[in-house]
């Protein structure tokens, strides 16, 4: 892929949370949209400020679960009463109370990995290669540091423009992010 | 001004109303990030580590040993034999099992009931489930008799067209089992991969530069990731908690779903789970008090983890002590001369000393909490940990071998004893659990970093 702009972005940083939220509410209402924040842990209402707000995931984990329970109670319901029926003292071949544990944990089991993989997948995890770590002060985005990211892709992104504005929010640096 | 502070409580009163905190006062986001990491990444070893892996490494060896002599002649090299067919194997595997549940109630129950104390050992906690639950497997899998044939628990499309027998309470423990196993393998690694991006940045030496990022997958911090990452813990948080509760239910099911007097009662789902957590609060405890001793992580596992974790083991055993003295009752209300002759023996029968011995470990001693000397001291705290480990293994000896070894004809009456098979294998076990653990405080941040962060106040975002 060849890049249309000559870098990544731009990214600001920040030494708590509280100013790191109010540069991303400043850098929306400017007019920015494509933005991503950077911190060490989760910060509450951090997605909200760049602008993201919903996730698939819960439907996801919920379509998980509801094929981990046919699948579970299916292959029972197959192997016991169509493929292998068994006649034991005449009682019913499917015999549903004794298929619920069974049909339970393999809900759980996919549920589980619909949680897992479907953030994973979302994320667009594993990416061992992303141009923000060339960024040398971006170690600290893993300690105790957090950044502002704005995309180059950005409709508004203009490179002289921008560093004004992100110094305008009094970060500790603001670094152009290389491909 | 408040009346308070013309008149401060006296300072003895002032110490029992507050609490201890959660972390030390005086961290901040970098020097949590650097004490937890250090002991990783440039901390020498110190040298009681490699006593302490050495003997749980031989423990090992040993346990190899056990199972290599039991593939070569067949599991009559173990005490069980008509009438007592369950004993050490199954006793064992339920011990594990349970210790095992603790870790998943610290880590997604306490969660979702928003105890932020959890914090600091719940990564620790995990661990030890995934160990435990390790040791526990191997049980089962070596008394099916042929344990190369073990995979035929799983249902899987072969040419003779068989099919395991879903019916049975063994298969719904092969599939409780497994899928526990592996959602508590996932929750705990998705748990490291902040972690892993911490110690891929700080690490010094290109190898674990490489092998930390390769773990990390990648990880960046970025805010829509931590979106959708606190999205899909709290969900599988809700996932794992009605996993752990079936767990040790479908396990009790395994005696419950039987006609042996002892064990068909409808009580063992709820009594078994409380069991389980007791043990396991109780093996918390015992690897707690030591590990943050010899790293000095005092400022992590507080005081107040340690209370808390007692009280936790002081309401669980209570519920136990209540499944006892019910275990009694019903085998009276019962009016089934099986039943009324069960209780009799467990008490004066021939094993009598592990029932008493039993009451006194788990119901006794554990009394002591009630104190706060006794649980505000890691030594005695300590110890009575170690009375529960032993006394949840007699729990299970006596469900399982006292009710087997006499049950309806005294013809076929029997007594059972271990060989040193049995016992090598147990105690085998038990260095594999170590030598996991000790590999585990070694190479993995034993606290989970980025959630310690999360808990300083500089961590809150202020509205204005």
């Amino acid at each position: 892929m060849i890049p249309k702009t000559p870098h990544y972005g731009m990214m600001a940083e920040f030494d708590d949370p509280t100013s790191l939220v109010e540069a991303a509410e400043r850098a929306r209402e400017h007019g920015f949209t494509r933005m991503d924040a950077f911190t060490p842990f989760p910060v509450e209402g951090l997605h909200e400020a760049i602008g993201f707000h919903h996730t698939r995931l819960p439907m996801i984990v919920l379509t998980g679960g509801i094929i981990g329970f046919i699948t579970g109670f299916g292959m029972q319901y197959f192997a016991q009463v169509i493929h292998y029926p068994l006649n034991i003292g005449g009682k019913p071949l499917n015999s549903w109370p004794a298929f619920v544990p069974i049909a339970f944990e393999v809900t759980i089991l996919f549920a589980a990995f619909a949680a897992i993989f479907g953030m994973l997948g979302l994320n667009g995890l594993p990416e061992p290669y992303h141009p923000v770590f060339n960024v040398s002060r971006f170690a600290f985005a893993s300690r105790d540091q957090f950044f502002l990211l704005i995309e180059a892709n950005d409709p508004k992104f203009q490179q002289e423009e921008t560093r004004r504005f992100l110094q305008s929010l009094n970060p500790l640096e603001v670094n152009d992010v290389p491909w | 001004m408040s009346s308070n502070d013309l008149n401060p409580p006296h300072p003895q009163v002032a110490s029992r109303l507050e609490q201890a905190p959660t972390i030390t006062p005086g961290h901040t986001f970098g020097s949590i990030t650097d004490k937890i990491s250090t002991i990783v990444l440039t901390r020498r070893t110190p040298p009681g580590w490699f006593i302490g892996f050495g003997v749980a490494f031989l423990l090992l060896m040993m346990m190899l040993n056990a199972i290599g002599w039991l593939l070569i002649k067949g599991i009559g090299t173990w005490g069980n034999n008509v009438p007592v067919g369950w004993a050490f194997d199954i006793i064992n595997f339920v011990w594990w099992i349970g210790i095992g549940h603790a870790g998943t109630l610290i880590s997604a129950i306490l969660l979702l009931l928003r105890q932020s104390w959890r914090t600091s050992i719940n990564r620790f906690a995990e661990a030890m489930t995934l160990f435990a639950v390790a040791c526990a497997g191997i049980f089962p899998a070596l008394h099916v008799g042929r344990p190369w044939f073990a995979y035929w628990l799983f249902p899987y499309p072969n040419t003779m067209a068989l099919w395991p027998q879903f019916r049975s309470p063994l298969m719904w423990d092969v599939f409780a089992v497994s899928t526990y196993a592996t959602v508590s393998a996932l929750f705990w690694y998705i748990g490291l991969v902040p972690d892993f991006a911490t110690l891929r940045d700080r690490a010094n030496s290109r190898i674990w530069k490489i092998a930390y990022g390769m773990l990390s997958l990648g990880w960046r911090g970025s805010a829509k990731h931590w979106y959708r990452y606190e999205t899909a813990y709290l969900l599988l948080a809700g996932l794992a908690t009605p996993l752990v509760l079936s767990v040790h239910t479908i396990v009790s099911f395994d005696f419950a779903t039987s006609v042996i007097p002892g064990w068909h009662s409808t009580f063992f789902p709820p009594y078994f789970v409380a069991g389980a957590v007791y043990a396991g609060f109780a093996m918390v405890l015992t690897l707690a008090i030591p590990v943050r001793r010899a790293f000095g992580l005092e400022d992590f596992i507080t005081a107040r983890h340690l209370d808390n974790m007692a009280k936790i083991m002081l309401t669980t055993g209570l519920i136990v002590a209540y499944a006892y003295v019910m275990e009694v009752f019903f085998s009276w209300y019962s009016g089934n001369i099986f039943e009324m002759y069960m209780m009799f023996n467990r008490a004066f029968g021939p094993y009598w000393w592990a029932y008493w011995l039993l009451i006194l470990c788990n119901i006794i001693v554990p009394q002591s909490l009630w104190l706060r000397k006794v649980r505000s001291s890691p030594v005695t705290l300590f110890i009575v940990a170690m009375f529960v480990n032993v006394g949840m293994w007699l729990e299970r000896f006596v469900i399982i071998v006292v009710s087997l070894h006499r049950d309806f004809l005294p013809s076929s009456w029997g007594m059972y004893s271990p060989t040193r098979w049995d016992f090598m294998l147990f105690f085998g076990t038990i260095g594999l659990f170590l030598t996991l653990l000790f590999l585990f405080v070694r190479f993995l941040p034993m606290i989970s970093i980025f959630e310690m962060r999360t808990l300083l106040p500089e961590a809150q975002v202020h509205e204005d």
